[in-house]
């Protein structure tokens, strides 16, 4: 039984170092979780090694993979040798940036782009801003540098024409005579890709699905060629970076939608965990080495932002869950600079070598020393199950020495400054994404996932002024599961440059409807089972004369083939966000239409997460595993450790405490409790 | 919290109270840019924001994004508005000041300051301010760049310090007199409420966070951040070897008189203090590029937190340094002397900073940055409506110990964006027919300088045409043995081919019919260190790429390429040890 509904899926998280596999039988809905070594180069092996621990391939419906192939590739520059044709005059625009530097201050640095100037040639085009064109595209001088860009060995074929968002006719000329010559299919147009004004970032973002067009499909070939091997016969589908899942056809068409492929499928995870258990607005955070990922889930959906930047430089613009990084990590450095303040982080020790307490060369405390100094990690039995045990006695040293001494503190009244300090950074990430847009913090709750998440949780209650933290029951698998609860999704963004006076509406309604088909279509073609499919329409709209624009939100159904659409619902939309946003309209002012967004979301057949839930039948007292000593708020506490796996259902536990588990630890401060939800959750509050 | 709890503030709570007070300013500079109306703002994020000293006017907290030249300059602005409340003696709560006076704590006519205090208990907690660029505010060019001004009059209208809002009530009657005095009054319009939703938000996030942490507290955690800068910035003034260490460099003109005018600086390190003294530089001039004593104090401070990049941004880190700054010299110019094109004279100002340092300090030598602004206006009527296309040019920075130097980088002076091809096209009756890089025009070094830009744009529509730039009689320097970039070049086409400026990189009143085209070539940056030592492959590749020509590959890097583009060993080897002799 393959094929039919109700058979098993499996979501596959492929991460730096481990691979987390997350098997749901919808047949009977239970579930198992699995977790193997990735390996760096060859992911199909760990991929299968994961998959076949659930039993023969032939017995699994259907696999949703989250990916960090694509962004490796665009961190290391590992991508295709690709080469670039523009118009005549602007094959620099890739490397000349929106005139930008690293940094606002500091004046060294350079940058190399993806596609060196040697392999970027032009040819003669001219498209107005307007649309009419000005200059014909010559098909055989195309073929001529397509050629060229060939002898000097180009794997791939970007296209980017001035202006091509108004009038794509010279561009698909070009990519039409280009197919006549280039040998294989890595072949990328910007206006299909993104028809949308600025032509630096839609050069980026073309280039860059060409730079892994190869690279990603290679991948993708390599895995469904293992996948046949095992004889699976089920779908297999990519998660994308606006957290959708999209089919393997399309990875292969947009790679670059996969940047931020796994950290999506977390957020996505953590939304509908939360919703289930009555948190429709939360702030994620994932805890990682170096880094404290937040990303912001209003009502239930995730924020998208507009475009990412990968890397000085190099711009993906695609809709993306919109995620704040901040440089506070486990491995963050503490230090105390020269003008007497602390300073956790930016600088990481990173997984290798990690922090002190890893005894792996460093010798600069981390915040994970930190932690393990103040007995909130358990050192004799550290998660991951790499190492046997922490060296606390060195994380202690090294915070006498660099931060307690030149402070004039105590080293544990310097672990817990470090900790502090830390969990202010994350506050502040998450205040960047609640407060600063204009949402309450008292109404959202804090959903740590990741290994590290969870230590933190309890504080940003009390720093942010959170209502609640929500610690899924499996934090280290929350990318794996959004694999298999994600939407499928796909967006499209057109250019209409359009003055909301004098619009013509029909015409737009065409256009929209067009744009719905088409996206509506690719849903489709996914073949995975859906609920429904919505269309969803936003508009960029600004005042005439101002350059940004802002998201606006249509309130439209389709019926009868026709989006209702008029003006005054774009202008009552287009009033109560620039109000949301801005608090002042401007009324003698036009307003213009910049651009149309289309996504098109195939609702999925709804996950019953009760399937997480807790056991019933074990006792609190059962799940005690001891006591140890944890420092809180300037002493040190005798704490309740308790197997977080173990504690029931409905189980109630008062801070401090500390809960273990094989992929987490959760801090309950002592002015915190926690109990046990129907999900399995562990749901922290106020005392 | 008493006084004496507070005074001794945890080393957390500090760290705390930083990151929660620049996220306020950041959050200031994010509202402008995303509601501002001119690409100047919007795009180039030619503004500001920071929280001043109620009774000093010193910069308190600035955000990680304002403009640089700005951060230096708002203190300034705020002491103009202070000095203002003294003389009336009368500021309430809802009070909003608008300036843009340049000779009082300003820097140029478009840049408007809207400064407003922030009430605790019925007294001036601290001091709110708001700067950005507008796009026109009269004068004889339209965007304000006038090259050929020589009092301020002909650069558009002057603000002093007035009440914009008066307890909370807009004063209409202000709002009238800015809008009969632009070209353009909607886009001023727009940015001034851009700039007023910022201030508000800003008081806003400052009360809730007084509230939450005390009064006494934050201004506790003020003077700690002060102290603070001021202790890093004497640790690195005393890393620097103590001496004298002089560097000057020249303007091209003054757009009036065809004569090169000196910035001079000797900077002296004695132990962890550092005086910088600009005697030697010319006497004021009759063109726009003067500046005023309190720009070039805040040129300073940008040149110093480039090459000392961990000294937080507030007044603390001027404490160690003197300012030796001469009455009357372009750079302590005084009303009405003109100041519009004060951006060069600073660029210059902060190249001779680096160029004195490069010598105390080779680690932190930086070669000289492109060093013009070149602010282009294109201006006219389509269909019936008047249309004013004014931006700013990149180039390449400078090579360093650690790079080669960034090509069409912003100016140090700000973190300007430029506004995409696409988007003035779709705005303004242009078309650009080459937006490039700029072969030849890197400093060669060791690490060679960034690569600089070639623009050009035909024009669509009968236009006027002005521009105000530099570099285009003496090149970005290079240090420790790296050589000078290319210089500033502008051309238009006439019937006859091609023409230049007389004043070489400015001209104003240049008439173009529709269809006529204009470029404009950008320097790059100087190299850092001996261009022989570079590796030839790197040379050769450089060749490849097309940003350096086999000539100058062959006279400044010795480096000799056959016809086929490959090295030719012997000949380079000995060209090479010939060079070096």
């Amino acid at each position: 039984m393959s094929n039919s509904t109700g058979g098993s899926v499996v979501g596959v998280d492929v991460g730096g170092t481990f691979t987390d596999l997350f098997h749901f039988n919808e047949t009977n809905g239970t579930f198992s979780t699995a977790k193997v070594p990735s390996n760096r180069g060859d992911e199909a092996v760990g991929f299968l090694e994961g998959l076949t621990s659930f039993g023969p391939l032939t017995e699994l419906a259907s696999i949703v993979h989250g990916t960090t192939v694509g962004t490796n590739a665009l961190l290391e520059r590992k991508g295709a040798k690709v080469g670039l044709i523009t118009t005549e005059g602007f094959r620099d625009v890739q490397e000349m940036r929106r005139r930008d530097r690293r940094a606002t201050w500091g004046l060294s640095g350079d940058f190399i782009p993806v596609v060196p100037r040697d392999l970027r040639l032009e040819v003669a085009e001219r498209t107005m801003a307007d649309g009419t064109i000005r200059t014909e595209v010559d098909a055989e001088a195309v073929k001529a540098v397509c050629f060229e860009l060939l002898s000097m060995g180009a794997e791939a074929l970007a296209i980017v024409f001035m202006n091509a968002y108004a009038n794509p006719a010279n561009e698909q000329a070009a990519l039409e005579a280009a197919r006549s010559v280039w040998p294989n299919d890595h072949i990328v147009g910007s206006a299909s890709i993104l028809p949308e004004i600025r032509e630096f970032e839609r050069t980026s973002t073309t280039v860059l699905n060409a730079y892994l067009q190869p690279v990603v499909g290679n991948y993708v070939g390599k895995l469904e060629a293992a996948l046949a091997e095992e004889r699976f016969d089920g779908k297999f589908h990519i998660v994308q970076s606006n957290g959708g899942v999209m089919s393997t056809e399309m990875a292969r068409t947009l790679p670059a939608r996969t940047a931020l492929s796994g950290p999506a499928a977390g957020v996505i995870a953590a939304a509908a965990i939360a919703r289930e258990a009555g948190f429709p607005n939360v702030v994620t955070g994932d805890l990682g080495g170096t880094s404290f990922d937040a990303s912001l889930v209003v009502d239930g959906k995730s924020m998208l932002a507009p475009q990412t930047t990968i890397d000085f430089g190099l711009v993906i613009r695609t809709p993306m869950i919109e995620i704040v990084t901040i440089g506070a990590g486990g491995g963050s450095i503490a230090r105390v600079d020269a003008g007497g303040m602390i300073e956790v982080g930016p600088e990481s020790a990173g997984s290798r070598p990690g922090p002190v307490c890893y005894g792996q060369g460093n010798d600069r405390p981390t915040l994970t020393d930190a932690n393990v100094v103040l007995g909130r990690i358990n050192a004799e039995n550290p998660i991951g199950g790499k190492l046997d045990r922490l060296d606390v006695e060195a994380a202690k040293a090294a915070i006498a020495e660099h931060v307690a001494e030149p402070l004039g503190l105590g080293v544990m009244e310097a672990a817990e400054a470090i900790v502090r300090i830390a969990d202010s950074k994350m506050g502040g990430a998450i205040r960047l994404m609640s407060i600063e847009r204009g949402h309450d913090p008292a109404k959202f709750a804090a959903v740590p996932f990741g290994g590290g998440g969870a230590l933190h949780a309890g504080a940003l209650i009390k720093d942010v002024g959170l209502k609640a933290a929500l610690v899924p029951r499996y934090p280290g698998v929350t990318s794996a599961l959004g694999c298999v609860i994600a939407d499928i999704r796909h967006d499209q963004v057109q250019t209409l440059n359009a003055n909301l006076d004098g619009l013509d509406i029909e015409v737009l309604d065409a256009r929209m409807m067009e744009e719905a088909n088409h996206a509506r279509a690719i849903v489709e073609s996914a073949r995975l089972a859906v609920e429904r499919i919505d269309i969803l329409f936003e508009l960029d709209m600004h005042y005439l004369g101002q350059t940004h624009t802002l998201a606006v939100p249509l309130p439209i159904e389709l019926k009868d083939g026709t989006t209702g659409v008029t003006v005054e619902l774009i202008r009552k939309a287009f009033e109560k966000a620039y109000e949301a946003s801005f608090s002042r309209l401007l009324p003698n002012i036009g307003v213009r239409i910049v651009n149309l967004r289309t996504a098109a979301v195939g609702i999925r057949p709804r996950f019953d997460l009760s399937a997480l839930a807790a056991p019933k039948d074990t006792t609190v007292e059962g799940a005690l595993l001891g006591h140890r000593d944890v420092w809180f708020q300037g002493e040190w506490h005798k704490t309740a450790i308790y197997a977080r796996l173990d504690l029931p259902e409905g189980a109630v536990i008062s801070g401090p405490a500390i809960l273990e588990q094989p992929d987490a630890t959760v801090v309950v401060d002592p002015d915190l409790s926690a109990r046990v939800d129907n999900f399995g959750n562990i749901i922290m509050e106020r005392a | 919290m008493s006084d004496a709890e507070a005074a001794a503030l945890d080393p957390v709570t500090l760290a705390v109270l930083k990151g929660r007070l620049e996220q306020i300013v950041d959050e200031m500079d994010a509202t402008l840019y995303r509601s501002a109306f001119n690409p100047t703002i919007a795009e180039a994020k030619d503004a500001c924001h920071g929280l001043y000293d109620p009774v000093t006017g010193d910069t308190l907290v600035q955000g990680a994004n304002g403009l640089p030249i700005f951060v230096g300059a708002m203190a300034f602005a705020v002491r103009a508005v202070i000095a203002k409340v003294k003389e009336d003696g009368d500021v309430a709560d809802g009070d909003i000041f608008l300036f843009n006076d340049p000779y009082d704590g300003g820097t140029h006519l478009n840049d408007f300051r809207l400064v407003r205090p922030l009430f605790r208990n019925g007294e001036v907690f601290c001091w709110m301010a708001s700067v950005g660029h507008w796009l026109d505010i009269g004068g004889n060019v339209a965007g304000g760049y006038n090259p050929k001004a020589t009092e301020s009059f002909q650069e558009g209208v002057r603000i002093p310090p007035v009440k914009l809002y008066e307890k909370g009530v807009l004063r209409k009657d202000i709002i009238s007199i800015l809008e009969a005095n632009s070209r353009v009054p909607t886009s001023n319009w727009g940015d001034m409420n851009g700039q007023l939703n910022a201030l508000e938000l800003g008081v806003r996030r400052m009360v809730a966070l007084l509230d939450e942490y005390g009064d006494q507290t934050i201004a506790t955690a003020f003077t700690a951040f002060s102290d603070r800068s001021e202790a890093l910035m004497r640790a690195a003034i005393s890393a620097l070897p103590d001496g004298s260490y002089s560097f000057s460099d020249v303007l091209d003109n003054d757009g009036i008189v065809d004569e090169t005018l000196a910035v001079t600086l000797k900077a002296t390190v004695e132990g962890d203090r550092m005086t910088l003294d600009f005697t030697g530089s010319s006497p004021a001039c009759k063109g726009p590029i003067n500046i005023s004593r309190s720009t070039t104090v805040a040129a300073c401070y940008v040149a110093l937190k480039h090459l000392f990049t961990d000294v937080p941004a507030n007044a603390g880190c001027l404490r160690p340094i003197d300012f030796v700054i001469p009455e009357g010299s372009i750079l302590g110019a005084e009303a009405p002397k003109p100041v519009a094109g004060y951006t060069e004279t600073i660029l210059r100002l902060i190249g001779v900073i680096f160029g004195a340092i490069a010598q105390a300090d080779p680690d932190r030598a930086l070669g000289g940055p492109f060093g013009t602004i070149n602010a282009l206006s294109i201006s006219g009527h389509d269909h019936g409506r008047r249309f004013v296309m004014f931006s700013f040019f990149g180039g390449g920075l400078g090579g360093s110990p650690k790079s080669d130097g960034l090509n069409h980088a912003n100016n140090p002076i700000s973190t300007a964006t430029i506004p995409p091809v696409e988007i003035l096209e779709a705005a303004y009756p242009v078309m650009f027919t080459r937006w490039g890089l700029r072969p030849d025009s890197a400093g060669p070094g060791c690490h060679r300088g960034g690569v600089g830009a070639v623009y050009e744009i035909e024009t669509l529509r009968p236009s006027d045409v002005a521009l105000l730039g530099e570099r285009g009689k003496a090149p970005p320097f290079g240090v420790a043995g790296g050589g000078p970039a290319a210089m500033n070049r502008f051309y238009w086409q006439t019937d006859e081919g091609e023409e230049s400026p007389p004043m070489v990189s400015k001209i104003t009143d240049l008439h173009l019919p529709a269809g006529r085209r204009v470029r404009l070539e950008s320097p790059g940056g100087g190299g850092w260190g001996d261009p022989l030592t570079r590796p030839v492959e790197r040379v050769k590749r450089d060749v490849e790429l097309g940003f350096v020509s086999v000539a100058s590959a062959e006279r400044d890097y010795g480096v000799i390429l056959d016809k086929e583009g490959e090295i030719d060993i012997a000949a380079t080897e000995s060209r090479r040890k010939e060079h070096a002799k």
